[in-house]
Formats: structure tokens, C-alpha cells, sequence
């Protein structure tokens, strides 16, 4: 047995990265496509987005509980430091995304006076009060870090392919693969 | 990828060249493709496309730039006040302000325009929004305004027309010619334009007639969903119809309002208005027939005005997707297309906000009556 198929992320990891790769993806399109469409598509879309927000609010949760309660297999000792610094970087920075867009997104609706609504009478409590100005800079602060979470995205995905077209060091398999060991 | 490739010492075989180069090349077009969809997705690539951000910057192009203000209905004053619903509207609908009882209403006054300092015309189109809080249940927004349709079937026709009545450089007018193929490409828009020529205008707010225009669907307990429209219609008698085209005072039709609510609270009916199978749902330069069935749902009653400064509109947006469990969009795009136009709007004018200048009509001007 090689090393590369002997480390990878548990079953509980790898089923929550890839719904949860699913659902972001899926969010920052509906995000960037809402804000530039004016048809019967955009209250569809927004009508997505707030769902799918306190959905992926509700899973980070429990992926960070699994994350806490489960080894993930250490990258290899091969991997140069900045390499490492930047994976270790990266995936903080991923992790705090996640928190911080769903929540963000709830204060702001909430600092607006707006309805947090779910699914028809399925709404959510306002987080903060309605307070001018707090809007406009939770607003401006969604899409900065809109943004950054889609570069950051990329960029995990050029480095899960570096990973696992150029280095081959098992670190892609350890996230993608589902073979039987 | 092999795991079996490796020697006995677990290291891979190099990679050949143009496998490195080909590899590199898988990614990087991985990555493009990912960015271009993106920007696909944002408009970037797609500068014809209507977008909240360009139907704004074409409302500023032809109103000016006014900070802090709203991109249309910019020129207006707060209302507070309630809702008594009598049940009428309970069968049709399952939302819990139709059921019955008292509930809060935060309303606002407005002339349609975009120009915020604008004196009052006379005969200028006019608007009431209304927000319904009712305590523990869901909250409905809904902007009516005093024309009998909508002039526009479409968010393209709006921002085409906003497009074709901005001034030109040199004459500061609309151009003639920009505007007849405006009318030439969209024959409905003439037509409900001649409809709204003909209407008589009344002489105040209080005795002006509001209509949502567009097409919602109420939806039963038992999941019945029925196509309709609505009005508020006034309780005050019509006090006359006007046929000049300015007050000759800067806020006169305001202070009348203002004068009126300071005597005695005002009033208006709300009234349903059943579509039948066959009405148009989804187009709204065109009227229903008249004879269609109307349910009295309740009264409006307004009694406090305040200005927009300190006011509890303010900060308030009238989106119209702003609905509860029992009322839904119906295939009409204006809702929509509002409730996009609406955020953008708000989202500028709440960056604006430090930088808004006072409004019309001040809070002065309310607690003296109207006749400040």
C-alpha cells in the first residue's frame, strides 16, 4: 500500500468539502449573477441565496466540529514552507469566509429593516437593529469578500491540481479519492 | 493518477516535458474557464445587458445626481399609521394581515420623480408605499402609484426609455428622435401612455386613487392561488380635479396633505382586485376589465406625517418582492425588476447617507401644519 492512498480526510471530511465545494460555487455564481439581472431571475436568485447562505452557515458548523473531532492527514514533508504556509493560510482564510459570509449577509439584511426570509413564513429573527450606515458597510464588506472568496476558491483549485497532476503526492487523493483502500 | 508508478522507494518518474507543459495547461484553463463563467455571470462580459447598476445610472443621467436620495419617488414624506383588516380578503389569501385585527402600517408620500428639490406639479404622478408590520407574522411592502398602468411591460423598456429621455448635451432636452424610436419599438407603451394622458387627476394625495399595477397571486390556506391587483382608494370625497400643471408653490401639495392629516386622520379602502383566467398576469401597460370583482380587504388610516429627516421611511426600501406566506410574484417582471432597481438604489443612497442634503419638506414644515 503507497503512502498517498494511506492518508486521506475521513468519509465525514471529504462528503462535507464536496457538498460544501458544491454549494459555494453555486452561492458566489447566484451572488455575482443577482446583482446583474433585472428579470423574474433575480428574485429567484435571491430567493436562492439566503437558503443556501444559512444552509452553508448551518454545515461550516458541523465542519468545523468534524474538522476539530477528525485527523487530517498532514501534508508532505516533501512540500517546500511557503508551500505549506500557504495551504495552512489558505484554508483558514476559507474557513473564516465561510462563517463570516452567511453572517454578514444576515446582519446586513437585518441592519436594513429587511425580512430574513427562508421559505414563505420560514423566517429568521434580525441579528442586529435597523441602523443607517451599518447596511452600507456590511453591504460593501459582502462583495469585497465575495471577492476574495472566489480568488481564494481558484486558488485552491489550481493548488488541489498542482497537487495532483504536477507533485502527485497523494495530497489531491487524500480530498478526491474514493477508492476502497 | 498510478500509484503503482512509483519505484521501490515511493518516488514517482519524472514527468516529460510536454507532459509538464500539457498538465500546467489543463489548469490553467480550468482556472479560465471558472473566471470567465464568472464574469459571464456578473455581466461583465455583457455590456448590453440590463442590469440594476445601468437602469440606476440611467435614472441619475436623467435626474441629476441627487446623494442620499432615492433613484425615483426621490421627492416625498413619511407616514405612520395602521391597517384595520375586515377579513374580506382572508378566503383568498392566507397572510395574516388579511385575517383581521389592527396592524402597524409605515407609509411614505411621493411625487414619482427622481428629483428630490423638484416643485410640486400639480400633475405629477404621485405615489403611496406602504409596510405592513403585522406583530409576529410576516411583513408586505407594496409601491402604488396613481396611474391607471404601467408604461412599461418590461425592464428593458424602462431602461431603454430612461436611455432615450436623457437630456442631450446642448439643448438640455430628450431627444425627439431618440423618443420616436422608443415609441416605434414599443407600441405598448404608447398606448398605456395615451391611457395615462387620460386620466383625471385628482387635487391632492388624499383624495388620489393609488394602484399596484402589477400582477401578484394571493394563495388559500387550502393553496388556492388567484391572480390580482389592488388599489387604495381614497375614503375622503374627491375634492376636485386639477387641470393646471404647477401648484405656483414649491411643496403645495405636500402641505395640503400635511394639513389635512393634522385635522383629521386620512383614509383609504384597500381594494383586490380578482383577476379572472384570460386577464394578463405578466403584462402591465395593459388594464383589466373593469367589471372585474373588487374585495374591500380594509381600511388604511394614516394619522401622523413626518418629514424623511428623522422620519421612519427613510431608511426604508418599498421592494415589492417584500411579501408574506400567502401573497407570491406572479409572471409580471416589474416586480422583480423593482425590487433589483430598488436594492441598488438603496445600497447607493445608504453609502450616500453622511452626504444626503435635508429633504423638501422638514420637520418644520410638518409641525407647523404645512405652512412653513
Amino acid at each position: 500500500m503507497s503512502t498517498a492512498a494511506a492518508a486521506r480526510f475521513s468519509v465525514s471530511s471529504r462528503l462535507l468539502h464536496w457538498l460544501m465545494a458544491v454549494l459555494i460555487l453555486a452561492m458566489l455564481f447566484i451572488g455575482v449573477g443577482m446583482t446583474a439581472s433585472v428579470s423574474r431571475r433575480y428574485s429567484l436568485l435571491v430567493s436562492i441565496h439566503r437558503p443556501l447562505g444559512i444552509a452553508i452557515l448551518v454545515l461550516v458548523g458541523f465542519r468545523l466540529i468534524n474538522r476539530l473531532l477528525t485527523r487530517s492527514p498532514p501534508l508532505p514533508f516533501t512540500l517546500p514552507t511557503a508551500q505549506r504556509l500557504a495551504a495552512h493560510g489558505s484554508h483558514l482564510l476559507l474557513y473564516i469566509l465561510m462563517f463570516a459570509m452567511p453572517l454578514i449577509g444576515w446582519g446586513m439584511l437585518s441592519a436594513a429593516g429587511y425580512p430574513i426570509v427562508l421559505w414563505g413564513a420560514w423566517q429568521l429573527p434580525p441579528i442586529l437593529p435597523q441602523q443607517e450606515g451599518v447596511y452600507a458597510f456590511l453591504r460593501q464588506l459582502h462583495t469585497i469578500l465575495a471577492y476574495l472568496f472566489f480568488v481564494i476558491v481558484m486558488m485552491h483549485l489550481a493548488a488541489a491540481l498542482f497537487h495532483g497532476l504536477i507533485r502527485r503526492d497523494g495530497v489531491f487523493e487524500s480530498m478526491a479519492s474514493w477508492r476502497r483502500k | 493518477m498510478k500509484v503503482d508508478a512509483r519505484d521501490s522507494d515511493g518516488v514517482l518518474p519524472a514527468l516529460s516535458k510536454t507532459a509538464l507543459v500539457t498538465r500546467f495547461a489543463v489548469i490553467g484553463v480550468v482556472v479560465l474557464c471558472s473566471v470567465g463563467a464568472f464574469a459571464y455571470a456578473g455581466g461583465w462580459l455583457s455590456p448590453d445587458r440590463t442590469t440594476q447598476a445601468r437602469i440606476v445610472a440611467a435614472l441619475q443621467d436623467v435626474n441629476g445626481s441627487h446623494p442620499g436620495f432615492r433613484r425615483a419617488h426621490a421627492k416625498g414624506i413619511c407616514a405612520t399609521g395602521w391597517f384595520d383588516a375586515n377579513g374580506n380578503a382572508a378566503s383568498l389569501s392566507k397572510a395574516t394581515l388579511f385575517a383581521g385585527g389592527r396592524v402597524p402600517v409605515i407609509g411614505r408620500f411621493a411625487f414619482a420623480s427622481g428629483m428630490p428639490f423638484v416643485a410640486d406639479q400639480a400633475k405629477g404622478v404621485r405615489s403611496l408605499a406602504l409596510r405592513f408590520r403585522p406583530p409576529g407574522a410576516e411583513e408586505w411592502r407594496t409601491g402604488m402609484i396613481d396611474i391607471p398602468v404601467f408604461p412599461f411591460k418590461s425592464a428593458q423598456a424602462f431602461y431603454e426609455q430612461a436611455l432615450a429621455s436623457k437630456p442631450d448635451a446642448r439643448t438640455g432636452k430628450p431627444d425627439p428622435s431618440k423618443m420616436q424610436v422608443f415609441a416605434a419599438t414599443h407600441p405598448e407603451s404608447v398606448t398605456a401612455l395615451t391611457l395615462i394622458g387620460k386620466r383625471s387627476v385628482s387635487s391632492g394625495f388624499a383624495d388620489d386613487t393609488f394602484n399596484s399595477l402589477n400582477t401578484f397571486r394571493f394563495v388559500s390556506a387550502t393553496g388556492v392561488s388567484t391572480p390580482v391587483r389592488w388599489s387604495a382608494v381614497p375614503v375622503q370625497p374627491l375634492a376636485a380635479t386639477v387641470e393646471a400643471a404647477s401648484t405656483g408653490d414649491e411643496n403645495g401639495v405636500f402641505d395640503a396633505l400635511i394639513a389635512q392629516v393634522a385635522h383629521h386622520p386620512v383614509q383609504w379602502r384597500l381594494l383586490i382586485t380578482v383577476g379572472q383566467p384570460g386577464d394578463p398576469t405578466n403584462d402591465p401597460t395593459v388594464p383589466w376589465s373593469i367589471n372585474r370583482q373588487h374585495i374591500d380587504a380594509g381600511t388604511v388610516t394614516i394619522n401622523k406625517l413626518s418629514s424623511e429627516d428623522g422620519g421612519p421611511c427613510v431608511d426604508v426600501t418599498y421592494d415589492p418582492m417584500v411579501l408574506p406566506a400567502g401573497i407570491e410574484p406572479s409572471d409580471d417582471p416589474i416586480p422583480s425588476a423593482r425590487s433589483s432597481a430598488y436594492a441598488r438604489s438603496f445600497i447607493l443612497r445608504q453609502e450616500e447617507r453622511a452626504a444626503k442634503p435635508r429633504s423638501a419638506v422638514t420637520p418644520q414644515e410638518i409641525v407647523s401644519g404645512g405652512k412653513s
